[in-house]
């Protein structure tokens, strides 16, 4: 009796508000509204629009920065991962802890502790002005904007590759080793292929949100400062036009589909490792 | 030699993590109104935060929707996956599939999918619409930590205790329930802190006034720097760290934990 019927609430629950929303923005985006007899007409004028110059620099400014956060997020994180990997365990368990507490944290505090530092009076241009050396501008420009990404999302990237780590047999490094190995061919022969996995969900899971965030753009790249993500707000919640605003977010859900996919062939594992909880 | 430049390196990274929230925490204590000047211990920001109307209101409003949103999803995430795990190999993928888009799909893509439902029906935004929202994300995460739980049942617990003369319900109560009760658990602390920390979606979802703490912060931060912030930061830090300690000693291994 119980088995049968329990799931019915939820599969009620996800085709109203999963499914029929998203079909719903389909919809929009592919519709346009005529302004003066309000009559709704199928079009793609929409997705034309997007491929306006102005729009397409807005698109290309997000992969790119997205892009450069992840990389600079995988170098980064790759070696902590493996220190934290390396760790004694009863220090991993706490390093661990340690590493991801920030991430529990608001994530507009975070991002709003870097406008305090970085600001005309942060404390950045205090040490500077202490050194006697010159102030300057570090907030409302792409490298703050790219230094929030970064930091908002480095346990993203660490996390998984951590975990990948950790489960690697010791015994194959050990072969590798007595078979005559220095640590640099052990690296490169043996941890680095056997953490694949961990990588690909690693740049996944930096690249997704990078490129659609529109709050770390709003916060320190000033009100000028345009990504993917602040052009689907200032669609849908400034100029009200929501069948752009649904063109922008099919693009964006497209962009995102198109990276997993692509991620995924270089992801060789036959388990694949779902990193969700 | 390596074993240092390995301690420097962690340090480093760590105090890349730590340093912009002890700035924070710091300067909450501080008289004056920017991070760069010490002028003196004073607690006034948290006397300012605490006769701030409306950062009060969207606290109240915070801890309704994560409480009240928590409940919901967990009583319905844990039903669905009772039946998910039963479901015949087809429906079960196609219902994990649908599970999955809200976890994947980038959160402004859910919040203007959520606001195009709501605004096409003519709903009024306002708290009922923030619930639904909240609910409709956190579902996925509860369904996701109670499904390993029942996996890890052995397949025939409710046939044997009802061989024993158990009825269906006797037995899910007395032999199924208590072994996924860490799942649940789990699941609803996921999911309030999940809701308790939402921004993307409750900005597209919510309307008439009502906000919650992330929106209160988007709100003042968008104007420039506000010290009530800091003492606000700090007061959320301290609480999730409360809450993470709890969960750390439930789950046992908190890094499996996150996203």
């Amino acid at each position: 009796m119980f088995r049968k019927h329990s799931a019915f609430p939820y599969v009620l629950w996800s085709a109203v508000f999963i499914i029929i929303p998203l079909l719903l923005v389909a919809g929009y985006s592919v519709t346009t509204k005529d302004s003066q007899t309000g009559e709704v007409l199928l079009s793609l004028e929409n997705y034309q629009k997007f491929f306006d110059p102005l729009y397409i620099k807005v698109l290309w400014r997000s992969v790119r920065l997205a892009g450069q956060a992840t990389i600079i997020c995988l170098a980064l994180g790759y070696p902590m991962a493996m220190i934290l990997a390396n760790m004694p365990v009863k220090k991993q368990r706490t390093a661990a802890l340690l590493f991801i507490l920030p991430m529990w944290m608001n994530f507009l505090l975070r991002t709003y502790a870097w406008m305090s530092i970085l600001g005309k009076n942060g404390i950045v241009n205090r040490v500077l002005e202490f050194l006697h050396l010159p102030q300057g501008h570090f907030l409302y420009n792409e490298g703050a904007v790219l230094l929030g990404m970064v930091y908002n999302f480095l346990p993203f990237m660490v996390l998984p590759i951590y975990t990948v780590l950790t489960k690697i047999d010791v015994s194959l490094i050990e072969a590798a080793e007595d078979l005559g190995a220095n640590a640099a061919t052990v690296l490169r022969y043996i941890i680095v292929p056997l953490s694949v996995p961990g990588i690909i969900s690693g740049i996944t899971m930096v690249f997704m949100p990078a490129v659609s965030t529109f709050v770390i753009s709003a916060l320190l790249g000033g009100g000028q400062f345009m990504l993917v993500g602040n052009l689907v707000e200032q669609q849908f919640l400034l100029v009200n036009n929501w069948h752009f605003g649904s063109a922008i977010s099919m693009i964006l859900m497209v962009l995102i589909l198109i990276s997993m996919a692509v991620l995924n062939r270089y992801d060789t594992s036959s388990e694949k490792e779902v990193n969700m909880i | 030699m390596s074993r240092w430049l390995k301690r420097i390196y962690a340090s480093v990274i760590f105090l890349f993590l730590y340093a912009p929230i002890i700035v924070l925490i710091i300067f909450s204590f501080n008289a004056g109104k920017y991070s760069g000047n010490w002028e003196g211990f004073s607690l006034k920001w948290y006397q300012a935060l605490l006769t701030d109307r409306s950062i009060m209101k969207a606290l109240y409003y915070t801890v309704l929707i994560a409480v009240l949103s928590s409940l919901i999803s967990t009583v319905i995430g844990t039903l669905a996956a009772l039946g998910i795990h039963h479901m015949k190999p087809l429906r079960k993928n196609i219902m994990l599939n649908v599970n999955n888009i809200p976890v994947l799909n980038p959160d402004i893509v859910t919040g203007v999918a959520l606001m195009t439902l709501f605004g096409f029906f003519k709903m009024q935004f306002g708290v009922s619409t923030l619930l639904i929202a909240h609910i409709t994300f956190n579902i996925p995460y509860v369904i996701l930590s109670v499904l390993p739980k029942l996996k890890q049942l052995p397949a025939d617990a409710l046939e044997a205790a009802m061989d024993l003369g158990a009825t269906p319900w006797y037995a899910f109560r007395k032999v199924i329930f208590p072994e996924i009760l860490p799942g649940i658990i789990t699941g609803a602390l996921i999911a309030f802190t999940l809701s308790v920390d939402d921004f993307v979606i409750s900005f597209f979802t919510t309307g008439g006034g009502v906000t919650n703490l992330s929106i209160a912060i988007f709100a003042m931060a968008r104007r420039g720097i506000k010290p009530v912030i800091n003492a606000l930061s700090t007061l959320m830090f301290g609480t999730v760290l409360g809450l993470l300690l709890i969960i750390n000693a439930r789950s046992g291994d908190v890094t499996e934990l996150d996203v």
